[in-house]
């Protein structure tokens, strides 16, 4: 299901929390408002941290992950970095990287398979995403923009992409991330798709404006109906009993 | 396109359709990414632009203001009218920065006092979208009397300019012509009032530049001297504003066409020592003159004149008529100054001595192309004239006995007489001052030969503007005609204007038919 909320007036939720399928991060300060609608989903399936990255609020825009680990930029303070690896449950690789892009969350766009990169990405920052996060890198643009990170977001049922991409481009897209894409807006109209919303396999957040067919559409692409937590996490607990 | 200039393969991008984030409808994804209605029902452009004008408006004379103090004269749904008002708006819409697309007039009702004007505007929304959005603006026409209204209403003899034109000759002749070139040009349209007085006529204007105006165009169809002075009205020693009044004295010499005059040596001089008696043919902005004699031919301009001002010997009011006994070609054709003229010697005599008398009178004469034996002529007499003239009196030289000017028709005149012409003439609208003791009769004899020299000059009627006469009536005059086969001269019809005709287009076309051609006259 897709809640609506706003952090301190702000409809970007996407730039102040990151989701994945087995933890949540989310920024301090603001009301506790924000930090209780994503309790309120979230707190019996996976841990909910709140953090600041390298001091900043902008956590969703500064880190990358997904369920096998937690990449972050050369700017984490060491405090920062030994509170998630507390926080984190053991099988998420908390990793920091020294990369000239330090907005990872801008660059990168993964879910738990596929990983999109920024074209200039450096090869060694490519190789430790594979490596941490366990997914196949593709270094692609979005409708023509390099910050793939912020153009669009996508889980393993679906994905969101910047509304001018045309046709062929989303056939491409869709065809290396093995997911079904569709090209839409947030947030009454804006193109910055993954700054607006956050989003994992059963759940999404997206900012205050976000107008009903939005809505509809983000249900539609990331299949939110019919998901229910507890499928997906019994599948986790099942590998992990495996392992 | 550089790619594919390049040499490049570039894939072919279409363009998706996402939906619309309102109403949810498919679309083509823009700026806003909100299909135009919604986008429409969003953001209203027209937001803070003037909907409602005031135009003031003067009944009197149909002008609207334009601040802060000119008057322009402007039609209803006219384009002068819509580029009035838009301007009105440029200054409001730039700051709102918005841009006029299109803009038309929606009928009004004239007597509603309003103008309707529908404008369409653009404006950027939402990072790049450019809406169009097109609405009314009313505009109330309130009325309120421009300046020059209300002056002229308050008073409307109130003239600032005045000019004076006077010629002191015993006739009307010139002044009947210029009222005629005057409505040609269209000279007297700013006249407030014109005034016949005494010996001339009087033209009142509200303002000096008009005035002024009138005066030139004076000075280019007559050979005048004028001066003109002022008089203080009214002084505002605070803003040193004053008010004058000015006049214009114009005085057009007293020589007419056909006049006989001694040239005082003086002029003869200039003019190349032509003999004293000359004949005045052509008088516009200078006069011309000619020796009857040796068809020599003379120009002089105003100032010139003005310099050696002489009277004239004889006017026409005293021409004679006489009868021509034989005629005898001396030189062949010469053409002087564009007319035509062969020198002949004549034996004539004058008709109230035809028949009683034996006085016959040899004489040289510039008519020889058209008089033959047995024609009347109009001609004046030096031989029995009594002439009170210093230079005559001067001259020790030969004086001609006759000197004969034109070829008469009155007797084919006498015919016609009473039936009407087939133009007639329009006149100015003069005041004339009760006071004045005004001679009827003179008038309207007067008024009849200057409608004949109308007839028998092509070149007079050549800046004049003749309009058909509806009550004409062709048959009468046709079976006079028949009778005796002698065509008299008459304006030809191609001449003629329709009266209804208030733009005078002169065609300058070839006369069919001239008063002066062929004609045997059988006694």
């Amino acid at each position: 299901m897709a809640t609506r909320l706003k952090f301190e007036n702000s409809c970007e939720v996407g730039v102040f929390s990151k989701l994945t399928n087995a933890y949540c991060l989310v920024a301090i300060g603001g009301s506790e408002n924000f930090y209780s609608a994503f309790e309120a989903e979230l707190s019996d399936v996976i841990p909910v941290i709140r953090t600041s990255i390298g001091g900043t609020r902008i956590v969703g825009r500064l880190c990358i992950g997904n369920k096998n680990g937690l990449l972050l930029p050369h700017t984490t303070t060491d405090q920062e970095l030994q509170h998630l690896k507390n926080s984190l449950p053991d099988q998420v690789r908390v990793q920091r990287i020294e990369e000239k892009l330090s907005a990872l969350g801008n660059c990168i766009a993964c879910n738990d398979h596929v990983a999109l990169t920024h074209t200039d990405l450096d090869k060694e920052t490519e190789e430790v995403v594979a490596d941490v996060l366990g997914v196949e890198v593709f270094r692609q643009t979005v409708a023509g923009n390099i910050l793939v990170g912020s153009y669009c977001a996508f889980s393993n049922k679906g994905g969101l992409v910047h509304p001018h991409t045309s046709v062929e481009d989303l056939d491409e897209l869709s065809t290396l991330l093995q997911v079904p894409l569709v090209a839409g807006t947030v947030n009454r109209g804006s193109e910055v798709i993954a700054a607006g919303m956050t989003v994992n396999d059963w759940t999404a957040f997206c900012g205050a404006d976000t107008t009903a067919t939005e809505l509809s559409v983000i249900e539609n692409v990331f299949k939110l109906r019919e998901a229910k937590p507890s499928a997906i996490v019994d599948e986790m607990r099942k590998s992990l009993f495996d392992s | 396109m550089m790619a594919q200039d390049a040499g490049m393969f570039t894939v072919h991008q279409t363009i998706g359709s996402v939906l619309c984030c309102k109403c949810g409808i498919r679309m083509q994804p823009n700026a806003a990414n909100m299909c135009v209605k919604c986008l429409r029902s969003e953001v209203d452009i027209t937001e803070g632009l003037l909907k409602r004008l005031v135009l003031v408006h003067c009944p009197e004379c149909e002008s609207y203001l334009q601040p802060p103090r000119t008057w322009v004269k402007l039609q209803l749904e006219s384009k002068e009218l819509l580029t009035f008002c838009l301007k009105k708006l440029q200054k409001n819409m730039n700051i709102n920065k918005v841009k006029l697309v299109n803009a038309e007039f929606i009928w009004t009702e004239p007597h509603s006092k309003r103008v309707k004007v529908k404008v369409s505007v653009q404006k950027e929304v939402y990072n790049g979208a450019i809406l169009e959005q097109s609405y009314l603006i009313e505009y109330v026409q309130q009325d309120h009397m421009c300046e020059s209204c209300s002056r002229v209403a308050a008073n409307p003899d109130q003239w600032v300019a005045a000019v004076q034109l006077r010629q002191h000759v015993s006739h009307r002749r010139t002044f009947f012509y210029l009222e005629q070139l005057i409505l040609r040009h269209g000279a007297a349209a700013r006249a407030v009032r014109i005034k016949q007085m005494d010996h001339g006529i009087d033209f009142y204007f509200s303002n000096r530049s008009h005035g002024n105006k009138f005066v030139e165009f004076i000075g280019k169809v007559a050979p005048v001297k004028s001066r003109s002075d002022k008089q203080l009205v009214s002084h505002d020693s605070k803003s040193n504003n004053y008010n004058y009044k000015y006049t214009f004295s114009v005085e057009i010499s007293p020589i007419c066409h056909e006049d006989l005059i001694c040239l005082p040596p003086k002029a003869a001089a200039i003019l190349g020592n032509i003999g004293p008696i000359v004949i005045c043919t052509k008088v516009t902005n200078s006069i011309a003159l000619l020796d009857p004699l040796t068809l020599k031919f003379g120009f002089l301009d105003a100032e010139q004149y003005w310099r050696t001002s002489f009277k004239s010997l004889l006017t026409s009011r005293q021409l004679v008529e006489y009868i021509v006994l034989d005629i005898e070609a001396v030189s062949s054709e010469i053409t002087v100054g564009g007319m035509k003229y062969v020198l002949a010697d004549a034996q004539v005599a004058r008709v109230s001595d035809f028949g009683k008398n034996d006085t016959q009178f040899s004489i040289r004469t510039h008519l020889g192309h058209l008089l033959k034996p047995g024609d009347l002529a109009l001609g004046y007499d030096l031989y029995g004239a009594n002439s009170n003239d210093m230079e005559l009196d001067r001259y020790k030289g030969y004086i001609p006995e006759v000197v004969l000017i034109k070829k008469s028709y009155e007797e084919k005149r006498q015919k016609r007489r009473g039936k009407p012409r087939s133009w007639k003439l329009k006149s100015l609208n003069m005041e004339v001052d009760d006071k004045i003791k005004v001679n009827e009769d003179k008038n309207d004899a007067e008024y009849e030969n200057f409608l004949k020299d109308l007839e028998e000059n092509p070149e007079l009627r050549f800046n004049i503007s003749l309009y058909q006469n509806k009550d004409y009536q062709p048959s009468e005059v046709a079976s006079v005609t028949e009778d005796d086969g002698q065509p008299i001269p008459s304006v030809p019809d191609d001449e003629l204007l329709a009266a209804d005709l208030l733009a005078a287009e002169f065609d300058d076309l070839d006369l069919i038919e001239d008063g002066d051609g062929e004609d045997d006259m059988a006694e």
